[in-house]
């Protein structure tokens, strides 16, 4: 599925301090069974956001006016748990484009790049930089530069590079995503297919 | 082939690389594919938006698991958005020729289940699936994995994906477990000792005494725990036991073709001096029936211990502080004795005719206590018969249990399997996450034993009292 293309985002960031932030909690099961994807964004952390009466519980970071903005940092292992590409459309759909933390679970990564959510790892020291900005200011902005691979506070100049790989760097860069690149492997995959024993 | 001492994993991993990318990921070939009703529609969708097919049908297999009802199922589905679901499933998977074990269908069950007891889950091969639990597959030598819905895309476009090649880790325990601990009990403890996110970016080996010495149906419960532990997967080499669960099967290999899987399955092991990046050696004597405590499986002891105060566990202590008092616990409690309301024995972790029989050798002769409700169900059709013909179902009747119908269930709570809010339930499933079986719900992991135990006394219990 077609996403925007990611260079340089400039935004303010919506502070999540917590570890283990599982894909249950980013999405919770009761809400995959749509067979479209779209309104994944309106669940987002439901069961934090929302009391069972369906009323904003009004501790919970999504709910305060006082942050917004398109990059969402949160606490180590942040996506651990299900495979669901549903927690990965849900913050897409909400509207954030980088999730930042320093340590994601493997498959949550695959499928944030997947569907255009660059996935950016920082060092425990430059995470703590950052919610310490955040606590600071609210409004506090982040420069995510994915040409460079490097993120910024840009209050302080604090700055810090990312691991990405150059493919998937490309990948993100100019909206193209791995069917491209398989669509066009056909032949030889067919040979490879063929010579396998069962 | 090098004489380089080389590991399984890399074995089963380098026969499957299509192409190597350079500073990207390898394309790497998959044998099997899975798909169930929840993370395929949209795969689906993709595919028709870009005007493609599937490239070789006969490699993906369907089964409907995640939403089913576990009563009635020859009843429609109430909820219509999960019978949307399976109604795509059915629909998608006939439109492109692949096979489909829908609801009702005498191979139905969970997808983890009925691959192995099938024959299409082989050594050696490279297993996806739309479910992180694919890494239960790693128990028969395969390289299994859990992908998300672009990647299902990708797979049924391209009968490949595109992964980086993970770091390897190999887990050792040696010794013999001890009475009334299982090969959950000997995850949970792992899990404990590394935490829910110890295996982030690698692939994992068990080796081991315990791990040579455990049935077909224990190693399946290991490796599909491999993910909460943060690995992709987890595999244990094949030797006699695997062969002799697979000879036979429907889809094994027959006749020639049987003779020369085996000779190649017999070369998929780690060479003497292959190098890991990471290794742990754990003690089976160390190892006691567990239990979990917390909101993500790494957050578990032993079931005689006591809740460890914040500074002795690996989590922060804002998130650990946040998990006890989701789950109503202090810090220091003993867990033996706390009062329970449910009991869940099922799931893709322990859904097998193995659990069954574990369970049903502590509630023999015994009754469910009053005040417990406890969902049993088969992980498939095939199991729920062998639970009927093993006497196994009567066992149960007289204690007082019901023997509900295959499928994902309460382990995930898609269906109308929910634990309440507040309740406590002892499951043998493979997440206590906040929520996981429902919204509230509070869930203590455990092995089928414990399940059992919990079920007759209505309360957290050692289940050796009882062997």
């Amino acid at each position: 599925m077609a996403y925007d293309k990611f260079t340089i985002l400039t935004s303010s960031a919506v502070p999540l301090p917590l570890e283990n932030v599982d894909t249950d909690q980013i999405i919770p099961a009761r809400f995959l069974k749509a067979t479209e994807r779209k309104g994944f964004g309106d669940n987002l952390f439901r069961d934090w956001r929302y009391n069972g009466d369906d009323t904003p519980k009004a501790d919970f970071v999504l709910n305060n006016p006082l942050y917004s903005g398109k990059i969402l940092v949160g606490g180590r292992n942040f996506g651990s748990g299900s495979s669901r590409e549903h927690a990965a459309w849900a913050i897409y759909d909400y509207g954030f484009r980088c999730v930042v933390s320093s340590f994601f679970a493997d498959i949550f990564k695959n499928n944030a790049i997947n569907v255009g959510i660059l996935p950016v790892t920082v060092s425990p020291e430059f995470l703590d930089k950052i919610f310490q900005a955040i606590e600071k200011d609210a409004n506090a902005e982040l420069t995510v530069n994915l040409p460079e691979q490097t993120i910024t506070i840009v209050s302080t100049g604090d700055s810090e590079s990312f691991d990405i790989n150059g493919y998937k760097k490309h990948n993100l860069i100019n909206g193209y995503d791995d069917i491209d690149y398989l669509q066009a492997m056909k032949e030889e995959i067919g040979v490879f297919e063929a010579a396998r024993p069962y | 082939m090098s004489n380089q001492p080389t590991t399984l994993f890399d074995k089963v991993w380098d026969a499957h690389v299509v192409r190597k990318i350079a500073d990207g990921p390898d394309v790497l070939f998959i044998d099997r594919h899975f798909i169930h009703e929840v993370t395929s529609p949209v795969a689906f969708l993709g595919l028709e938006s870009r005007g493609i097919g599937v490239l070789f049908p006969n490699r993906t297999f369907a089964t409907a698991d995640h939403n089913t009802p576990t009563i009635n199922q020859h009843l429609p589905v109430a909820d219509p958005l999960s019978a949307n679901q399976l109604k795509a499933l059915e629909t998608n998977t006939a439109k492109y020729g692949i096979s489909h074990w829908g609801l009702g269908h005498q191979k139905n069950g969970i997808v983890h289940v009925v691959g192995p007891e099938n024959g299409i889950t082989l050594p050696g091969m490279t297993i996806v699936c739309g479910d992180s639990h694919t890494s239960t597959h790693g128990a028969f030598g395969a390289i299994a994995f859990g992908i998300g819905t672009s990647e299902v895309e990708m797979v049924l476009a391209s009968q490949c994906i595109m992964q980086p090649k993970p770091k390897k880790m190999r887990i050792t325990i040696n010794g013999q477990l001890g009475k009334g601990v299982l090969p959950k009990d000997a995850v949970l403890y792992i899990i404990s000792q590394i935490s829910a996110s110890g295996a982030t970016g690698y692939f994992v080996e068990y080796a081991g005494d315990v791990f040579e010495n455990m049935s077909m149906e224990g190693r399946m419960t290991v490796c599909n725990m491999s993910i909460e532990m943060g690995a992709r997967g987890g595999m244990i080499a094949p030797d006699e036991k695997t062969f002799a669960y697979l000879n036979g099967r429907e889809q094994s290999p027959k006749g020639e073709a049987w003779e020369n899987a085996v000779a190649y399955w017999q070369t998929l092991k780690t060479d003497e001096g292959a190098g890991f990046d990471l290794e742990y050696t754990y003690d089976a004597a160390d190892i006691e029936p567990q239990i979990t405590y917390g909101t993500n499986p790494g957050l578990g002891t032993g079931i005689t211990k006591h809740i460890p105060k914040a500074a002795d566990v690996l989590d922060g202590a804002a998130s650990y502080a946040k998990s006890l008092n989701y789950m109503g616990f202090a810090e220091d409690e003993s867990i033996l004795g706390k009062a329970i309301d449910f009991v869940f024995l099922g799931s893709c972790t322990n859904g097998r005719i193995e659990d069954f029989r574990a369970f049903a050798s502590v509630v023999k002769g015994r009754k469910k206590a009053d005040n417990v409700t406890a969902w049993l169900v088969p992980g498939s059709h095939i199991v729920e018969a062998q639970i009927q013909e093993e006497g196994i179902l009567d066992i149960l009747t007289d204690a007082g249990f019901q023997l509900r119908q295959p499928g994902c269930s309460a382990c995930l709570a898609m269906n109308d399997d929910k634990i309440p809010a507040g309740k406590y339930a002892v499951s043998t499933s493979n997440r206590n996450f906040e929520g996981r079986q429902g919204p509230g719900a509070r869930t203590l992991l455990a092995s089928p034993l414990v399940a059992a135990a919990a079920a007759i006394t209505g309360k957290v219990t050692d289940p050796r009292e009882f062997l």
